[in-house]
């Protein structure tokens, strides 16, 4: 069941638009933001409160890249792999990460504090190679610099 | 040299609040034009300075505002829509306007909103930029408090309404129309034109989508007029650009220049020449969806006419170097598979075509790759290409693959008669 405040914000998002459908993606993001990812319940849940149908929601939520449908970490680490950052060389970087938290792109970490993703471009090239971790942006890294990066998430 | 868009960012907060920006005759322009000029007064003298969009297409910026019906009986609002989607792989260009001075932004919107009578305006966000995202807010909100955004603006009765939408990641946002259905709450599939969202757009009302780099102009345009903006440029195209380059060059960086510097100025006297130990073998002139230029192309001028005449396109103007140590089947292996995993899905060719395409260049890397591959990679990007699919996704994708094997032919043959990368 979606919490008052979560039906709030998504009340808020509806009234500026000419149908509740509109504020479909607005909704999912709203979810995420309270439960860090979106389960088959809260799909529902939002398709009721937007008169849609489960299926027609869960295409809109598996579309996009940033709206998770599986559950993640405590901390999300986004490492870009397009062009320019392989050039810098990403890959280094993403075989450090994955051997010290024992993780796959794709997996979280086992106490649930990271969930390694590949990501396209974070439109940072001229400082490549960059990740961000949250909301975070880090650029021109090297493998020396990753241990005290991680450190600060905890 | 000038430098209109940048020159105020010195810092990147220099100009971001609305006092820094009003010292630099912030928002005169939107007063002359709400004071003492029509609608049709300001799109006339956009297109007479021959402003092409900024984003990578390069359609002129007048000739789109001029298809919106200016009927006066309204049967509801038009709305005016910045793309601010940058996710072209090695573009971050507009990411530095954004941040650097965004008010420039908002009042280019609000002229541009008032040429089209538009009375809501939303700035679609890509979802990794933070920073820009918290400065644009901030922007908004200023403007609004002094009486440049909102009811009766600046008293001349002139409304609008400017929204942030950040986006929910997808690479195909940023092409106009699936933009506009992401808008709208749904998957961002492109849709079939004709009608142009000039004529049918969002909500199914006259929309105007223009990139942040354009609407940026529109202020200057305004104050100093089509000549003055026309003598910018070295080719009379008109105006500067935001050129930019990475990949192993000494100085990665973006630089407002004038329009039709050549390659070889941009890469030598800007981005201070390849690193040491690295040759430049070829680039991609602006994100990932252009093709390969090689060394013979370094003294082409960057500007539309002059790079579609050497058979790629000048896109974004944010450049990616292919150096000598980084193998080139990997370089097109990592664009396609870019492609391949933001294709929409939505027809044949791009659905179908590019998984294929990156399933036999992930061979052709690792050294299982046969002879034939060579040809069936020919063959899609044929059957990719303009024409044969609903949008530009699946036509850009094909364009540094059909350039790649042109001017690499010998690595990726090396790579399956020797059945290894030459550079692992």
């Amino acid at each position: 069941m979606l919490s008052v405040e979560e039906i709030k914000e998504i009340q808020k998002e509806i009234k500026q638009y000419p149908h509740p459908k509109v504020a479909c993606i607005d909704a999912l993001k709203i979810v995420q933001q309270h439960r860090t990812w979106v389960s088959d319940e809260s799909v529902s849940d939002i398709a009721e409160l937007l008169g849609m149908s489960d299926e027609e929601v869960d295409g809109i939520a598996t579309f996009y890249s940033r709206i998770y449908r599986k559950p993640v970490g405590r901390n999300i680490i986004l490492i870009c792999d397009s062009v320019s950052c392989m050039i810098m060389g990403y890959e280094s970087l993403s075989q450090y990460i994955s051997k010290k938290l024992n993780i796959r792109f794709g997996e979280t970490s086992s106490d649930g504090r990271f969930t390694l993703l590949p990501n396209s471009c974070l439109g940072d090239c001229d400082n490549a190679p960059v990740m961000m971790i949250n909301n975070d942006h880090y650029d021109r890294l090297t493998v020396e610099k990753l241990d005290e990066i991680l450190d600060r998430y905890k | 040299m000038e430098r209109p868009l940048t020159q105020y960012i010195i810092s990147d907060t220099s100009v971001g609040d609305l006092k820094n920006y009003r010292k630099v005759g912030g928002y005169s322009s939107l007063q002359k034009v709400l004071k003492s000029m029509t609608p049709g007064e300001v799109t006339n003298i956009v297109k007479a300075s021959n402003l092409l969009g900024r984003g990578g297409a390069g359609f002129p910026t007048g000739a789109k505002w001029s298809l919106v019906p200016m009927e006066t009986v309204k049967s509801g609002p038009k709305y005016l829509v910045c793309n601010a989607d940058e996710m072209e792989p090695g573009t971050f260009k507009d990411r530095y306007l954004l941040e650097g001075n965004p008010h420039q932004l908002i009042e280019g919107m609000i002229i541009a909103a008032y040429a089209i009578q538009a009375e809501k305006s939303y700035i679609f966000l890509r979802w990794a930029y933070k920073k820009a995202e918290k400065v644009l807010r901030k922007a908004i909100e200023e403007a609004y408090e002094a009486g440049y955004l909102g009811n009766n603006i600046l008293g001349s009765g002139f409304n609008l309404d400017m929204h942030v939408h950040s986006s929910a990641g997808r690479y195909i946002c940023g092409e106009e129309t699936a933009l506009l259905n992401s808008l709208e709450g749904k998957r961002a599939l492109p849709r079939s034109k004709p009608p142009y969202p000039a004529i049918n757009g969002l909500f199914g009302r006259p929309t105007v989508v223009n990139n942040v780099e354009t609407l940026s102009w529109i202020s200057h345009i305004v104050e100093k007029g089509a000549e003055w903006f026309k003598g910018l440029s070295l080719t009379g195209t008109g105006g500067t650009k935001l050129y930019g380059v990475s990949g192993k060059v000494n100085k990665p960086g973006t630089w407002e220049l004038p329009l039709g510097i050549t390659f070889r100025q941009l890469l030598e006297e800007h981005a201070g020449g390849m690193i040491n130990g690295h040759k430049f073998r070829g680039a991609l002139p602006g994100g990932a969806s252009t093709d390969f230029i090689i060394e013979e192309h370094l003294d082409v001028q960057m500007d539309f006419k002059t790079v579609a005449a050497v058979g790629s396109r000048l896109g974004t103007g944010t450049m990616i170097v292919l150096d000598d140590k980084t193998c080139p089947v990997a370089f097109v292996h990592n664009v396609e598979k870019f492609f391949a995993l933001e294709s929409c899905g939505w027809c044949t060719p791009c659905r179908e075509g590019l998984p294929w395409v990156e399933k036999m260049l992930s061979s052709i890397e690792e050294g299982t790759g046969k002879m034939e591959y060579l040809e069936l990679l020919s063959f899609n990007a044929k059957y990719m290409g303009p024409g044969n699919t609903f949008c530009a996704h699946a036509p850009g994708a094909a364009e540094p693959l059909q350039s790649g094997l042109k001017y690499f032919h010998d690595d990726f043959v090396k790579h399956i008669t020797d059945k290894k990368c030459p550079w692992r």
